[in-house]
């Protein structure tokens, strides 16, 4: 729980609701909701992702086989794939094998389990992210909060162009640069494939220009909508209260803006966080990294459909999770939300 | 290029930004004086970043119209070596299958651009539709909707549209329709929003009392008044749509070869960069310059129409 200084103070809590911690358990179950939702989400996305192959013309087998199909092998593949079934045994089935690990099997990499294709490169991937969330994160709240502290200075224009000019630009050529400038001299390797028994300082050498253009990309983006959080708390009159008392903007940013902000901070890192998420698509592309969003290119062009419905389950499911998660953290530093009305 | 330098690079994006500035700064003066009323007093307001950015639209409308009396060599031709350099014959040298790459980025601006306003249009046509009936119908449809939409938004856009190609197999009717329905929840979002503020209205009510039909309500009394908005969030939608079909195009699978696209032209040639030379940056380049020179104008005019002050 954050600790608020010098706000107003907090409405009284109505007559009805007890005395001593009021409505802390009313918060709880917001939380509860909000994780139920998300739970109701993730299931409908489910849904939505299972059933989208239903839309595909004709069905899987014929998918599978292409120009070979007979008659007799489609639906030989359909009994082996249990498409005789109807629509919602297979949803259940595919969604129990899910919940325990189990995706199915590639159609187009002899048959090999997905899970087995998924394993290390979900790691990759985690890895990459957090590498670059790890970078960007900091680097993007300080430089959002110094443009905030000195809006409409050279320095907040100067950010503030460079962000806009970061955020349109596509991932590949922000890459692309950099393998350019970093990559071409010797400082880094433009192919970031990982040697299996690799330590730590290795890995993070060998992802350096991969994270970097995630970092570049996300950082824009989480930088501008800090400063205009910031800025939006700013006009606040506790705040002209705080100045008119005579405190140093530091410590007006830092003491009485900076709690208030975590609300919207966090709704801004979770949002680009999950922006990380299609980030990571192109970047592993471009510089050959083995993990998921590499996997899930090459199974959409060889339209290896379980590999791609697996990756873009993950995929979802982190995107929801981490939006669950801005919610949940803007719920619980909101001491509003302790009384309810 | 290698003796180049820090100081050089500094100094080229220094006389970059000049050239850029200079360049608007001109045209706004041209602008000027060529237009009248109201028009002239907007224009001669705004910043030299919207001025250069109108400049930059308009030079790439003009090559994508103009781009078959433009390109010294056809779009497919090959006409010569593999990977030559820059010279006077082949101003951008030649591309990983002989084709010259300047024609192709010229037929790349039509492709390209082309391909993402339709896309656009038709992401803007279906979101604003749905998205005015259910601000003006109101009850269930648009709950039913709107929480359609949210699923649809619950998954990231661009792994949507992955999943999506692969079950409808690449080719550029289908990236159209796949880019275009995803981006429409999100339009049917933004303008759903912007309508319910505008349909609470008293003079809503009054043409609602007059007896004016739907057609009529929406396009003489809610559309002229959500047009700024929109018109904004269509400069936005179109950036979002033209990266998200170069970033699958680039994926190599948005736009399939022969057709000259730009973010195929980078995969296809992006093994020149690890020999220093530049020529494939240039495509994703034109991407970029398109981009920032749409926001600089989307950004004045949203400045121009919330009258924004912090």
């Amino acid at each position: 729980m954050v600790r608020v200084v010098d706000t107003p103070p907090a409405p009284t809590p109505a007559p009805g609701t007890p005395k001593g911690r009021p409505g802390i358990a009313h918060v709880w179950i917001m939380v509860g909701q909000r994780l139920a939702l998300g739970l109701l989400t993730l299931f409908v996305v489910s849904l939505l992702i299972f059933g989208a192959t239903e839309l595909l013309p004709g069905d899987f087998a014929e998918a599978v086989l292409g120009q070979a199909a007979t008659p007799e092998t489609v639906a030989a593949i359909r009994r082996e794939l249990g498409l005789d079934q109807p629509a919602p045994v297979r949803y259940f089935d595919w969604l129990g094998g899910v919940l325990q690990g189990d995706f199915g099997r590639s159609l187009a990499s002899g048959n090999r389990p997905v899970a087995d294709m998924i394993g290390n490169r979900l790691g990759n991937t985690l890895f990459l992210a957090g590498y670059a969330a790890a970078m960007a994160v900091p680097l993007a709240l300080i430089l959002g909060i110094l443009a905030a502290l000195w809006r409409n200075s050279v320095f907040d224009r100067a950010s503030n162009s460079a962000a806009l000019g970061a955020i349109s630009f596509p991932e590949f050529f922000v890459a692309y640069i950099l393998i350019f400038l970093l990559a071409q001299s010797g400082y880094f390797p433009s192919m970031a494939r990982v040697p299996a028994g690799a330590d730590l300082g290795e890995r993070l050498y060998r992802a350096f220009l991969p994270a970097l253009t995630l970092t570049l990309v996300v950082t824009a983006h989480m930088m501008r909508m800090t400063r205009a959080a910031i800025i939006n708390l700013l006009a606040s009159p506790y705040i002209e209260m705080a100045r008119l008392k005579g405190m140093s903007p530091m410590r007006v940013i830092l003491r009485h803006a900076l709690p208030n902000a975590i609300a919207p901070i966090a709704n801004v890192v979770a949002i680009n966080m999950a922006y990380l998420i299609t980030g990571v698509v192109v970047v592993e592309v471009v510089f050959v990294y083995p993990g998921l969003g590499q996997l899930m290119v090459d199974s959409v062009a060889r339209r290896d459909i379980p590999v791609v419905q697996a990756v873009a389950l993950i995929f979802a499911a982190a995107y929801v999770l981490l939006n669950l998660a801005a919610d949940v953290i803007s719920t619980l530093s909101n001491p509003r939300l302790l009384y309810p009305r | 290029m290698d003796a180049f330098g820090p100081l050089g690079w500094l100094l080229l994006i220094a006389g970059f930004v000049a050239g850029a500035a200079a360049a608007g700064w001109l045209f706004r003066a041209g602008l000027v004086l060529v237009t009248r009323g109201e028009l002239r007093r907007s224009l001669r307001g705004a910043p030299l970043t919207a001025s250069f950015g109108m400049l930059v639209i308009l030079i790439y409308l003009f090559v994508a119209v103009f781009a078959p009396l433009l390109a010294p060599y056809g779009e497919r031709a090959v006409v010569g070596a593999q990977f030559l350099p820059w010279s006077e014959a082949h101003w951008l040298g030649t591309d990983n299958l002989g084709r010259d790459m300047a024609s192709r980025m010229i037929y790349g601006a039509r492709n390209t651009v082309g391909i993402a306003l339709a896309t656009t249009l038709l992401a803007f046509l279906l979101g604003t539709a749905l998205g005015l009936l259910a601000a003006i119908l109101g009850g269930w449809i648009d709950q039913g909707m709107s929480r359609i939409v949210d699923v649809f938004m619950a998954i990231p856009s661009l792994i949507f549209a992955l999943l999506l190609l692969t079950i409808f197999g690449t080719s550029i009717v289908t990236l159209i329709l796949v880019i275009a329905v995803i981006d429409a929840t999100r339009v049917y979002r933004i303008a759903r929003s912007v309508a319910q503020g505008i349909v609470v209205m008293d003079f809503i009510e009054a043409a609602r009392l007059r007896g004016e039909g739907m057609v009529r309500l929406v396009f003489r009394e809610i559309l002229p008044n959500a047009m700024a908005p929109l018109v904004a969030e269509f400069g936005l939608r179109f950036c979002f749509v033209f990266l998200a079909i170069s970033a699958l195009s680039f994926l190599g699978l948005g736009i399939q070869p022969p057709t000259a696209d730009w973010g195929s032209m980078v995969r296809e040639n992006a093994t020149l960069i690890t020999f220093g030379d530049i020529t494939p940056l240039l495509p994703a380049g034109a991407i970029a310059l398109l981009t920032v020179a749409i926001n600089f104008v989307v950004d004045w005019q949203l400045y121009r129409a919330s009258g924004l002050k912090d």
